[in-house]
């Protein structure tokens, strides 16, 4: 489903992705982890092109995403992604926030919009905060219709961004949980997160990004007991 | 010495003297009100161009802003009238202010707007662009609304600003509510009644404009609250 060949980014001199190469099946969900600063979120967001790579390939439903001539906007559609900082509208409604995109990219018509944010919301047991601003909900709400905004799109593939990592403790549980049932039907997701234990539950694959390379990568079983590189047992060791 | 109500009466009723401070009152009103909307549509078009990936069109909102901010307004008011537009024959000099003004306003807006949009968080624009918006829908839906609230407050002053600046447009013999007061000044002998009436009038305007745009900026702030 995403190709990414010899993916390499370059700031200032310095390489933040130095030569990534992995692909990502349809179904698969793929644990990214690492220290930070090693490249784990820029690597993520490159497969969206918020970040321009330097060099390489991401191949994602037949297009280079890095080729300046593809069609990004038409791809991102696609790409779910959920952010740390949630990055609700804040002059926007909660339901607007879920219809915006769906109804001004054409894709759907306000009624259908509108009932797709219905459900999804009730999904998440938050149907009566429907007409409220963002500003009013606590931050594991608001990250959960960050989700939900995202699906309404109905994306091939979901990318999160450490979506757990501004969260208040107690709230964390929500929003792992709306993840967990997202992986369970079957979504295609890439997480960038530090939640060992979401890591070991939900993951088809952990990979561990050092240094802007993908040290080792494997299934959540053999990674976690078995971690072979020295620099990921001293991760795990410091983390677990 | 004459009593106050002699001279009230002397300065402002006596030969329909209170309609040389209404048309100049309309004046300023008119230069005022043509200028912000002209500098609001330069404004806009230079924040654009300012915050733009083009080398060519930033150098050019940069080179506008540098030179309109660093002239003297009464200058900038005489060149326009004796200079620049002096070829164009006929021309009306409210036309002539209001482009002045507005030429010069449309710099300082420029950076009023450049700063708030420059103030929403670059996490709003990358949200809108991952849901598949193009850059100007975007910008369009996301993150000019909420820049819009934010420079309320200061595109607010600078309306206030510009009301009180129009008072130079006397340099090119426009009656506006200073000149106004001026010309009674000289007819009457009276200085300090026709300038108090004139200053009192730019007052009531600024503080009304101030309380117009308190109200927009707390409607616009529903979303705001917690």
């Amino acid at each position: 489903m995403i190709d990414v060949k010899n993916l390499e980014k370059n700031f200032g001199g310095a390489n933040v992705l130095d030569g990534i190469t992995t692909t990502i099946e349809k179904g698969e969900k793929v644990v990214v982890i690492g220290p930070s600063g090693s490249g784990k979120s820029t690597f993520l967001r490159c497969l969206n092109r918020l970040e321009e790579a330097t060099g390489g390939e991401i191949w994602f439903e037949g297009a280079n995403i890095c080729d300046p001539k593809c069609d990004i906007d038409r791809l991102r559609q696609k790409m779910g992604m959920v952010f740390q900082q949630f990055n609700l509208f804040p002059h926007l409604t909660v339901r607007q926030n879920i219809t915006l995109a769906p109804v001004k990219l054409g894709l759907m018509d306000a009624a259908q919009a509108n009932q797709k944010a219905e459900e999804l919301l009730a999904r998440i047991g938050l149907s009566e905060k429907a007409d409220t601003y963002p500003s009013r909900l606590s931050g594991g709400q608001q990250q959960r219709i960050a989700i939900v905004r995202a699906l309404a799109m109905n994306p091939d593939v979901m990318l999160f961004d450490e979506p757990t990592s501004a969260l208040d403790p107690e709230m964390v549980g929500e929003v792992l949980e709306l993840m967990k049932q997202l992986a369970s039907e079957g979504m295609t997701m890439v997480v960038v997160t530090h939640e060992m234990g979401f890591a070991k539950e939900v993951a088809t694959r952990v990979v561990f990004i050092d240094g802007g390379k993908i040290v080792e990568e494997n299934d959540p079983q053999t990674f976690f007991s078995h971690p072979e590189n020295p620099r990921l047992q001293d991760f795990l060791s410091k983390v677990l | 010495m004459a009593s106050l109500g002699e001279q009230l009466y002397t300065c402002l009723i006596a030969k329909e003297r209170w309609l040389l401070i209404l048309e100049g009152l309309g004046n300023t009103l008119l230069i005022a009100l043509g200028a912000i909307i002209l500098g609001t549509l330069i404004g806009g078009i230079l924040a654009l161009m300012r915050l733009s990936n083009n080398w060519l069109l930033r150098g050019i909102s940069y080179l506008y802003i540098t030179i309109i901010r660093g002239v003297p307004m009464v200058l900038q008011l005489m060149i326009f009238y004796f200079v620049i537009l002096a070829p164009i024959k006929g021309m009306p000099k409210m036309v002539i202010a209001i482009i002045s003004f507005g030429v010069n306003s449309g710099a300082y807006v420029c950076e009023i707007f450049r700063a708030g949009i420059q103030s929403i968080p670059v996490g709003q624009t990358e949200a809108g662009r991952s849901l598949g918006l193009n850059k100007w829908q975007t910008l369009g839906y996301i993150v000019l609304p909420q820049a819009f609230k934010a420079v309320i407050p200061t595109y607010a002053n600078e309306f206030i600003v510009l009301i009180k600046e129009t008072a130079v447009a006397g340099y090119i013999a426009m009656r506006d509510l200073t000149k106004a007061a001026d010309l009674i000044r000289n007819a009457t002998f009276n200085a300090w009644i026709p300038l108090l009436a004139s200053a009192v009038i730019y007052l009531c305007l600024t503080l009304g404009l101030a309380k117009l745009f308190g109200t927009l900026e707390r409607r616009m702030a529903r979303s705001d609250r917690r």
